[in-house]
């Protein structure tokens, strides 16, 4: 991929960035760690693959989402935000009673969202319902979801996996965001879902094993995934927690955590001085 | 003003508090820090364990590990403990029986910004509909503490409701005696009676004083043991005080006002008023702004309260 392009992606998701710490300040609560880790491929998506028109987020034929770790609504709000689904003004509100910006995705209240989530493991189920509709219909959209790794420990994951390949629902396109870590500590000590790759397989999926925070990486892996002609696609995406900001990166502390007031300022003028630093060059 | 603790916090510090029971075992689902079962593990790691993000099989492993002479409590936030383990709950734990406690925190509206998808409302009318189930929530930190000992003691299944935010005592610790089954009655009147659970106790309490500034003296009821609800005492109220209240941190079907409602109906019919959520679900929120917008508020217990006795005059006339 030429510089040029990466710089524009780059350019966009550290401006998301910017919105999960400012959200999640402004309410005092939420979850930056794993919103940072799935930011580059929530960039990607909505600014590159998916078939989408925030004019008409309803529209019957466009792709869907499913935000199936729900909990990184930050990341979900300052994606759709960019892309014109609603006002950047609101992102400050987010929590907020006065707010349409849930805690969790609603589906009800924020314009770009395709499905209620936060209770894990719903939202992946969901997403199979969409890709079998797409089945039914005859419809040529595809369906992308993303999952945390602790996620994966929910039995109800691999009924979805089960499903997906039964029927194979080779427009269903799913992302693990393998960053390592969930509430209580790394997966691996807390109750391991390893080896993700390999159990995916198992289950009949098309799996592919990508850095997930490289953009050439994730639009060839979806791509890829759009070629499949009889299985579903889980793109394993190798992330780090807390990723853009140096001292949320790698944090179990800071899955669950608003930044304070001195906290924002600094991740601020981090990812500011990011952003400035590919203007200049 | 007493200090304010947290229900959830009462109950990891008493699962450690009583914890030297070796056939005490604690299953927590990747939110020990939250639950507080965290307190636990500190003190006997070799009894804690993480079940990682999977409810439903953390259910029925405790009622595994409760067939061979473990005291297990299962705990997560109560959205998942009640509702995304139901089923096993039902089969594997209330059918035969088990010895298993669950912990349910973060129940209810006061959980706040999470929204409403982390807002557990419906979990009392959900395990009060399962034979075999115990049903406590207490109003604070003492009671807590109590109810976990009584949760110990008991052989059966027990749903522990409890809270995320920090809530006042309103108990004395030296002079309170816990009695499952039993309500409290924590202040005498005999124009109405306000029958509360959880943290709308305080509120009750709060009523009590508004509407005594206005002449009416109010019983207040505290009832921590839901199920097997305590029918004597309510129907003891409805006959002396002849008109009721209840109010709850819950939805408005299924809860604590369903089965106050159903001792009077049975024993002794009288206006019976509710304060809780109405049929609907939550919102992010600060906890203070949500109680307002969903009418969760001493006020609304006075009105209530009011309603209840218009209601009493004309049944009486
Ligand atoms: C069914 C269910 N159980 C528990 C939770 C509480 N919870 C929210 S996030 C989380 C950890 C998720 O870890 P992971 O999937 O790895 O997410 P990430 O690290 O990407 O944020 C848990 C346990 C939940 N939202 N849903």
């Amino acid at each position: 991929m030429d510089k040029c392009k990466t710089d524009e992606f780059k350019k966009i998701a550290y401006r998301i960035r910017k919105h999960i710490i400012e959200g999640t300040f402004n309410a005092g609560s939420g979850h930056p760690g794993g919103s940072l880790s799935c930011t580059d491929i929530l960039t990607v998506l909505y600014f590159h693959s998916m078939n989408i028109d925030p004019k008409n987020p309803k529209a019957p034929d466009r792709d869907r989402f499913v935000l199936s770790k729900g909990h990184c609504a930050p990341a979900l709000y300052g994606t759709l935000a960019e892309r014109g689904f609603f006002p950047k003004e609101e992102i400050v509100k987010l929590r907020r009673i006065d707010s349409y910006l849930e805690g969790h995705p609603c589906m009800k209240s924020v314009p770009g969202v395709d499905m209620s989530t936060g209770s894990l493991a719903q939202g992946f189920s969901a997403s199979v319902g969409m890709a079998l509709a797409g089945k039914i219909d005859k419809k040529d959209y595809h369906v992308y979801t993303i999952l945390g790794d602790g996620e994966l420990e929910e039995g109800q994951v691999w009924e979805a996996a089960m499903a997906a390949a039964h029927f194979k629902l080779n427009n269903l396109i799913a992302f693990v965001d393998h960053n390592g870590m969930q509430i209580d500590g790394y997966i691996t000590e807390v109750m391991s879902p390893e080896p993700v790759v390999g159990k995916f397989k198992a289950f009949g999926w098309n799996v592919i094993n990508i850095d997930g925070h490289d953009y050439e990486q994730i639009i060839d892996a979806i791509e890829q995934g759009k070629m499949q002609k009889d299985k579903p696609t889980m793109i394993v995406a190798e992330t780090i927690k807390g990723k853009g900001v140096s001292f949320m990166e790698g944090q179990v502390g800071w899955h669950g955590k608003a930044p304070d007031k001195e906290q924002r300022d600094k991740a601020i003028a981090e990812l500011d001085e990011f952003l400035a630093g590919l203007e200049v060059e | 003003m007493s200090k304010k603790i947290a229900t959830r916090q009462a109950y990891g510090d008493a699962l450690a508090e009583f914890g030297s029971d070796e056939r005490i075992v604690v299953l927590d689902a990747d939110l020990s820090k939250s639950t507080k079962t965290d307190v636990f593990k500190a003190k006997y790691p070799e009894r804690h364990f993480n079940m990682g993000i999977a409810e439903g099989n953390m259910m029925a492993v405790a009622a595994g590990l409760s067939t061979c002479g473990k005291i297990v409590f299962a705990s997560s936030f109560a959205i998942f403990a009640s509702e995304r383990a139901c089923e096993q709950i039902r089969n594997s734990i209330c059918y035969p029986k088990l010895n298993v406690k669950i912990g349910a925190t973060h129940a209810g509206i006061s959980v706040g910004e999470d929204g409403a998808s982390h807002q557990c409302s419906e979990d009392i009318g959900v395990m009060r509909s399962m034979p075999n189930m115990t049903i406590i929530c207490p109003a604070d930190a003492v009671e807590t503490r109590a109810a976990v000992k009584a949760a110990i003691e008991l052989n059966g299944p027990v749903y522990l409701r409890l809270g995320r935010l920090n809530v006042p005592v309103i108990y004395d610790e030296a002079n309170y005696k816990f009695e499952l089954g039993k309500g409290v009655t924590l202040r005498e009147g005999n124009d109405v009676t306000i029958i509360s659970t959880g943290l709308m106790t305080e509120m009750a309490l709060n009523a009590h004083e508004l509407l005594k500034n206005e002449g009416i003296e109010a019983r207040v009821i505290n009832i921590h043991t839901i199920k097997p609800i305590d029918k004597e005492i309510i129907t003891k109220a409805a006959k002396e005080t002849g008109a009721l209240v209840v109010a709850e941190e819950h939805v408005a079907y299924g809860g604590l006002g369903s089965a106050v409602a159903e001792v009077v109906v049975d024993n002794y019919p009288v206006p019976v008023k509710m304060v809780n959520m109405g049929d609907r679900f939550g919102k992010s929120g600060v906890p203070s702004e949500l109680f307002k917008m969903y009418g969760l508020t001493p006020e609304n217990i006075v009105s209530k309260a009011k309603e209840a006795l218009e209601a009493k005059k004309k049944c009486c006339k």
